[in-house]
């Protein structure tokens, strides 16, 4: 109870600071448009009947996984989540300069505030692939526990990657464009759009999997909806060796957080 | 008694690379790394070895020339920039009001801004909704809460920034010329919290060029030249030190006429000057005219009279007199006709006169510009001899 007490005194003014950033940031972010929040969740929507359309409808994806169109659809839904906490917290530390330059704050709130604020669109988006999963009558295994252990990995993992970048991004600009082609490269060499299985070789398989967020889409899919999604555990059995893509996330969690708060002292004199 | 130390810099000194050119990409520094000429850069010493010792309860003016360091020492005080070397200590919480209305944000109405900017702050939400009116109804806002920001005047908005930050409770307090906005209505409220904190013992830390208000507030005051401190002093003492520094020649005035008499950048010069007793209203009237070489932006026009001895009796200005010419632009001419009360003791004495721009950088300093003598009937031994009316009974 103390130390709750001192966590809460100590970083009371954090948690005050990231509440009205992130309110701020969600209420910012669709004013003017008419359609609004439904913004965020006809995004991925469309990308997911674009992608239907080509890779399932004419190129015949994932015959023989159920569901697969939902399938398809949750690893889109995670992917956009990371995307936008990495590509929102790339810029966001560069974006409020201005604040920095005259305000002494914990500069952490800056990124944490547009990763919450990505989370809440994670949340509307995953109620819609419930909807989904209800009118496609999925029916549900013990499994599921495992969702929130995974999405607190994600949004571990994307948090980790999206500091580092902040951090990098003040100092050296090409940042921006280095990030845009990583994550285009990323998407295709995580499995969204293609099933792991369809993946022939066994290294190639061992590679693609070892991406902590091809672990996170994957696990999720077999949590969720189907056993027929291939995670790292199936190829490689449940020895230590599953163990690496959270010990990646893991160690990225390190680099990025002594990364960040080394140079966030003088993020007001270099942004 | 010894008083708590509130605030103590010891050995500060802050230096900034300048890159020659922009190296902000990754193949440049990557390049750097092989190549010898790495470490391409100026170093900019913006401040050296600051001692400084700030006791609780001081209201303490820190005053200098631009870009002599100040605000790079306000700026590492508040925890913004760290320093080079050297280290702060500060004593409980300090409030930095470096800029009103940090964090503010247009799109939103002034209601979301108020929770927003309180949050920086660091007021909780209910914090903020229990003085929510309060902080209203000294903004003098109203009836705009519900209106976005960019529809408010640059007045209204520091109205509501002013109104906010003065809810902070700090045990310090640094404030960085906020008065140098807003109209005489809003600066009068500036100077009423002011006092205020002056009563309840808040350690103040003022940054300003306003000299006036550096000897009516401050305790003492520092002054800082050429990145490091000049002086450290009474209000009075720092905010003479300060006027001098403009009285020396100035080093990018190509106009400079420096004289033992007069000096000044001769943008704006004195043409003609009268100083002579009207005999029927028994006041003197001192005429001057001046003429604009260059365009000068609301320039003080300012007077000092000194006796015989070179004592300086009295002497105000147009800031002073709270009238503004305006900004003269070239070739512009102007006449001030200023009329004082005829107090002076027998002797001769002379008129010295002043022209400074908006930041005090010396356009036009003339001693000894005008003489006049002052004969009575009956010699004083005092510095003034006003006429003095005596009424005297006897039962």
């Amino acid at each position: 109870m103390k130390l709750f007490q001192a966590l809460a005194a100590r970083y009371r003014y954090s948690v005050i600071l990231l509440q009205q950033m992130v309110k701020t940031d969600f209420k910012l972010r669709y004013q003017g448009s008419v359609l609004g929040y439904f913004w965020s969740l006809l995004k991925p929507l469309a990308l997911f009947t674009i992608l239907y359309i080509v890779f399932v409808r004419f190129l015949r994806f994932g015959t023989g996984i159920e569901f697969f169109p939902i399938y398809m659809l949750l690893g889109i839904v995670l992917w956009t989540f990371f995307a936008e906490v990495t590509n929102q917290g790339l810029i966001s530390i560069v974006n409020q300069g201005d604040l920095m330059r005259k305000l002494n704050f914990p500069r952490y709130v800056i990124v944490l505030a547009t990763a919450f604020s990505a989370l809440i669109n994670l949340g509307l988006n995953l109620l819609v692939v419930s909807v989904f999963m209800l009118l496609a009558r999925v029916s549900l295994h013990l499994t599921v526990v495992w969702v929130p252990f995974l999405i607190v990995e994600l949004f571990i993992l994307a948090l980790a990657v999206a500091f580092l970048l902040s951090a990098m991004y003040v100092r050296f600009r090409d940042m921006s464009h280095i990030w845009e082609v990583v994550l285009q490269g990323a998407f295709y060499a995580t499995p969204i759009i293609y099933p792991i299985n369809q993946v022939p070789d066994k290294y190639a398989r061992l590679l693609l999997l070892l991406n902590p967020m091809a672990q996170i889409i994957q696990d999720l899919r077999h949590a969720l909806l189907t056993p027929q999604a291939r995670t790292f555990e199936y190829y490689f059995g449940a020895g230590w060796l599953r163990l690496i893509p959270i010990g990646i996330v893991a160690l990225l969690v390190v680099i990025s957080a002594s990364y960040f708060k080394r140079r966030a002292k003088y993020f007001a004199e270099e942004v | 008694m010894t008083k708590k130390i509130a605030v103590s810099i010891k050995g500060v000194s802050k230096n900034f690379k300048l890159p020659h050119e922009r190296s902000q990409t990754l193949k440049r520094s990557f390049l750097n790394l092989f190549s010898s000429s790495a470490r391409k850069y100026d170093v900019q010493h913006a401040l050296r070895d600051i001692n400084l010792q700030i006791e609780a309860g001081e209201f303490f003016g820190i005053v200098g020339r631009n870009g002599s360091g100040k605000s790079t020492l306000l700026k590492i005080l508040a925890g913004i920039y760290q320093p080079s070397q050297g280290h702060v200590e500060v004593e409980g919480k300090l409030v930095p009001f470096i800029e009103l209305g940090v964090g503010f944000n247009q799109e939103l109405t002034g209601r979301e801004n108020i929770f927003l900017n309180g949050a920086l702050l660091g007021f909780s939400r209910t914090q903020i909704e229990s003085m929510y009116a309060d902080i209203v109804a000294f903004a003098e806002l109203e009836e705009f809460m519900d209106q976005k920001l960019k529809n408010y005047s640059s007045g209204m908005q520091v109205r509501l920034a002013f109104s906010l930050a003065s809810r902070s409770q700090s045990d310090v307090l640094l404030i960085d010329e906020v008065l140098a906005v807003g109209d005489a209505d809003f600066q009068r409220k500036c100077f009423a919290y002011f006092k205020q904190l002056k009563k309840t013992g808040t350690t103040v830390i003022f940054v300003t060029h306003d000299m006036d208000a550096v000897r009516e507030y401050c305790t003492r005051a520092a002054l800082i030249d050429g990145s490091r401190i000049a002086a450290i002093g009474s209000a009075d003492e720092i905010a003479t030190r300060y006027t001098q520094l403009f009285m020396a020649p100035t080093s990018d005035g190509a106009v400079a006429t420096v004289g033992g008499k007069r000096w000044g950048d001769g943008r704006l010069k004195y043409q003609s000057v009268s100083a002579k007793h009207v005999i029927e209203t028994d006041r003197l009237e001192i005429r001057v005219l001046a003429h604009a070489e260059l365009a000068v932006s609301k320039p003080v026009f300012g007077f000092l009279i000194k006796n015989a001895a070179g004592q300086p009796l009295f002497g105000t200005n147009t800031r002073l007199k709270r009238r503004s010419a305006g900004d003269i632009g070239a070739g512009e001419q102007i006449e001030l006709v200023w009329s004082v009360p005829y107090i002076f003791s027998e002797g001769t004495h002379s008129v010295e006169l002043a022209i400074e721009d908006d930041v005090l950088v010396v356009c036009d300093w003339w001693e000894e510009a005008a003489m006049f003598n002052v004969q009575r009937e009956s010699r004083s031994p005092y510095l003034l001899d006003p006429t003095v009316e005596l009424e005297l009974n006897r039962s």
